[in-house]
């Protein structure tokens, strides 16, 4: 009776793990299959005339290049804005807030900025960027509608990597004659600036690779030269996919999957970077 | 000397507790916006319009009920995706899986969390729905399931590493009384680990789901964007549009100060409401958890 | 001798609601070893953190009383306690360096305060290293990353950073808890030096160190000054039933 229950029991144990294994293998499965199948794809589609030329034949011919250009000044644009801001309001709830209600309102702000859906964030800069404000359909309009969408991921990220670092670091510094600040900017801060810049480098991917929040702030549908200006709209990579996925007809598919593999290179690039930064930070690190 | 280092100082601890703030302001700033440009449609659209079943806005019908009842179909659909594979992925990762499985994994669903949605949205068009046009015999493969699928997709690595961190948290020592008592790792997980970890879980599946309520290009490029009441089953397997699609599709065309750009901010409206009551409720769950924790430990 | 520290009806409530020190008054002499012993929880460290003001990071709900450094009281709210802080310098329990080289922790301080000329950074250096007698272990690797020492170096080379700074007052919080026997020794040792220049406060780790060490001792218990005076008379002959008890070790 008790052996037969014990084989039961591990009978179950078995299946249990057995079928979580499935699970896990499951959803795994399809993110390795996307990206070996664009890969796949998409390298043929790539050429040297694809990366640096400007789009012919309404797009069904020629290259990517102002998309390509277009993503990275809107990534430039988010990151002037974001990073300061981000890493300051980090600084801020690491080493200076208080425990009080005020301090709880900044959290529940930041959850819910991290929230909004993006195409809520669209209509916000386009009603108080390109509209209020005046600035247009622009990269300017674009670039500080995903720096607020970019915000919580910096800051967060920030936060965590700046409480990362012993307070007894801070304390001695304090007790050496330093003020609050310098502690920050001597120790604190280099300590916690491979943590920071990974998760500025995670905010600036999702900026990245977004499109509800540039469709009506920034992006052009089609724009056969290079942007000059931050007033200026501008193509780019995902609106671009989004646009000869479903917009044009009989759209050849290779250049499709070559758009797809850049916009995928352009974004996964970022995520290995950044992951590189955290692994060898955490192998380097003196605490 | 010091007369200056206390000047930086002063200064540097102003801009510091600003940029705190900033984030409460842009809170404030966008609400502010989608009440600025969504209430008048109150005034411009007659309740009985608002709510009734028909979405056309060319011939002034307003009615939301089918982008509502469309964003709750794919949501749920993506939801019954979402919820089983991430939990029981994070359970793996953090109970099951052997040292350099976890190491292969993780990475694997940040990954997935870093794709572009236009990328999935893409594959969706191209091999996701067809495939499920023939597999499933149905008159078109953009459909809420197909939606519901990749949403699902999308909503996974949250509700993964969410929960794996709330796992994770969980202190070893309770497994190990567990253990000790004589239970084996599988009734460990779902008696012991499972339920001290609830809250996080929980957590897990409301952010899950709010972002799936957010995703907006997946969506619009594989449900089909009929604005048709879905309630029934069968709807599932018809084309559905949802209030984010709706924005995304229908801003760029319209008159800024029209009616239709003002029902349109309207339904940001409703959309970031949702999102402000997912997310407190969420961030409440792990607050009060938090403070049970400290009492029991202090 | 003149007292080089006077501590006038200090009392001490965190925000927690633990009171941590009531009523103390005691004078501490300068160029001698002051030791504050007793059980934990009896308010050393909290009276150590009031003397160059560590205090005003945690959360207190009240205190009273004053505390007088060469006549100034340093409690009041217009204390410059950036200069209190190099004036009195403290090592911690556990050898905090920081994560950079041996030289940098050294300078650290000084450059807090402006200091950027070389040669004066390089003297200090030397100098500082010497009188926490560690100069010669160490001398030929200053720029290596000073977690690579041992605790017993990393923690002299805290009192050196400290010194490097010339204050006039050293507190040592259990500067020797996580040490071995050895390095306890030198630490101890390099004490001794010490006094001869400054005004030494202690926290011991121990009864035995308290004796060792002390030539004014201090017993604390849950927050009052039970019996203060020389350390030979302590020892060998409190006063009091408790410091006997304790000194003895009937308790703690």
């Amino acid at each position: 009776m008790m052996k037969h229950l014990r084989l039961n029991r591990h009978l179950t144990e078995r299946l249990g793990f057995v079928g979580l294994t499935l699970m896990a293998l499951v959803t795994v499965a399809p993110i390795v299959a996307v990206v070996i199948y664009i890969l796949a794809q998409g390298v043929p589609a790539i050429s040297w005339e694809f990366l640096t030329g400007l789009p012919r034949d309404g797009m069904r011919a020629g290259g990517i290049l102002p998309a390509i250009v277009g993503t990275f000044y809107l990534t430039i644009g988010t990151a002037i804005f974001s990073v300061p801001l981000g890493i300051a309001a980090a600084i801020y709830l690491s080493e200076y807030a208080p425990e009080n209600s005020l301090t709880r309102l900044i959290r529940i702000a930041i959850i819910n900025l991290a929230g909004i859906p993006s195409v809520v964030y669209g209509l916000f800069g386009m009603g108080l960027f390109v509209l209020f404000l005046k600035f247009g359909t622009s990269i300017l309009a674009a670039s500080l509608t995903l720096s607020i969408m970019t915000l919580p991921v910096i800051i967060s990220t920030a936060e965590e990597a700046l409480r990362a670092v012993p307070q007894s670091f801070r304390t001695v510094s304090i007790s050496l004659g330093g003020t609050r600040w310098q502690g920050i900017q001597r120790i604190v801060l280099p300590q916690a600036l491979p943590g920071i810049l990974t998760g500025v480098i995670l905010g600036l991917e999702r900026a990245a690779g977004e499109t509800a929040p540039i469709l009506f702030t920034g992006a052009a549908f089609f724009l056969p030269r290079l942007p000059n200006s931050p007033f200026d709209a501008t193509m780019a990579l995902p609106y671009h996919l989004f646009v000869i996925s479903t917009q044009v007809p009989e759209m050849p598919p290779q250049i499709q999957y070559g758009t797809a593999l850049v916009l995928m290179a352009f974004v996964l690039g970022m995520n290995l970077i950044a992951t590189t930064i955290r692994s060898r930070a955490r192998a380097r690190r003196q605490w | 000397m010091e007369k200056t280092l206390n000047w930086r100082e002063f200064v540097i601890t102003r801009l510091v507790r600003a940029s705190g703030y900033s984030a409460i302001v842009f809170v404030a700033l966008i609400f502010f916006f989608l009440l600025r440009e969504g209430l008048p449609t109150f005034a411009e659209v007659p309740l009985s319009t608002l709510f009734s079943l028909r979405w056309y806005p060319i011939e002034d019908y307003f009615g939301i009920l089918p982008l509502i009842t469309g964003s709750i179909m794919v949501t749920l659909g993506a939801t019954l995706v979402a919820v089983p594979f991430g939990i029981g992925t994070a359970i793996y990762i953090s109970e099951i899986a052997p040292r350099w499985m976890r190491e292969i994994l993780k990475p694997m669903v940040e990954l997935l969390g870093g794709l572009p949605s236009v990328v999935l949205g893409f594959l969706g068009i191209l091999i996701l729905s067809p495939f499920l046009r023939t597999f499933l015999d149905l008159p078109t493969g953009l459909t809420a399931f197909t939606g519901s699928l990749l949403l699902g997709g999308i909503a996974v690595p949250t509700v993964v590493s969410i929960a794996e961190d709330a796992l994770d948290s969980v202190p070893r020592s309770y497994r190990e009384g567990a253990w000790a008592l004589g239970a084996t790792r599988w009734q460990t997980i779902w008696r012991v680990t499972l339920p001290a970890a609830s809250s996080g879980v929980l957590t897990a599946v409301m952010l899950g789901v709010g972002r799936t309520i957010g995703e907006t290009m997946t969506v619009m490029m594989v449900t089909g964007n009929a604005p048709v009441l879905a309630i029934t089953p069968g709807s599932l397997f018809s084309p559905v549009r949802t209030m984010t699609a709706t924005i995304a599709a229908e801003m760029g065309e319209v008159a800024n100060g029209s009616v239709h750009y003002h029902t349109l901010f309207f339904i940001g409206m409703v959309l970031f409401i949702i999102s402000l009551i997912v997310n407190v409720a969420a961030s409440s769950v792990v607050f009060r958890s938090k403070k049970r924790a400290e009492r029991v430990l202090s | 001798m003149t007292d080089k520290i006077v501590i006038e009806a200090l009392s001490l409530t965190y925000s927690d609601g633990v009171e941590s020190l009531r009523n103390i008054s005691m004078g501490v002499r300068e160029n001698a070893v002051t030791v504050l012993f007793g059980p934990a929880g009896g308010g050393k460290s909290t009276l150590l953190r009031c003397l160059n003001r560590l205090n005003d990071l945690t959360e207190i709900r009240a205190s009273a009383g004053r505390i007088l450094i060469d006549g100034e009281n340093i409690l009041d709210p217009k204390t410059d306690v950036i200069a209190l802080r190099r004036k009195v310098g403290m090592v911690f329990a556990r050898p905090v360096v920081l994560p950079m080289s041996i030289r940098q922790n050294l300078t650290y301080g000084l450059e807090l305060a402006g200091e950027k000329r070389k040669s004066r950074l390089d003297e200090a250096v030397e100098r500082s290293l010497k009188l926490a007698a560690i100069w010669d272990e160490i001398k030929d690797r200053l720029d290596d990353p000073a977690i690579a020492l041992s605790g017993g170096q990393q923690q002299r080379v805290c009192l050196a950073r400290v010194l490097a700074l010339q204050p006039e007052i050293i507190l040592l919080d259990e500067p020797t808890s996580g040490l071995d026997p050895i390095s306890t020794g030198k630490v101890e040792a390099a004490l001794l030096e010490l006094k001869k220049e400054y005004t030494v406060i202690l926290v011991p780790h121990s009864v035995q160190q308290a004796a060792r060490a002390a030539d004014f001792a201090a017993f604390f218990l849950q927050g009052e000054l039970v019996e203060y005076g020389e350390g030979k008379s302590i020892f060998t002959m409190p006063k009091e039933k408790r410091t006997e008890d304790y000194v003895t070790g009937r308790f703690g």
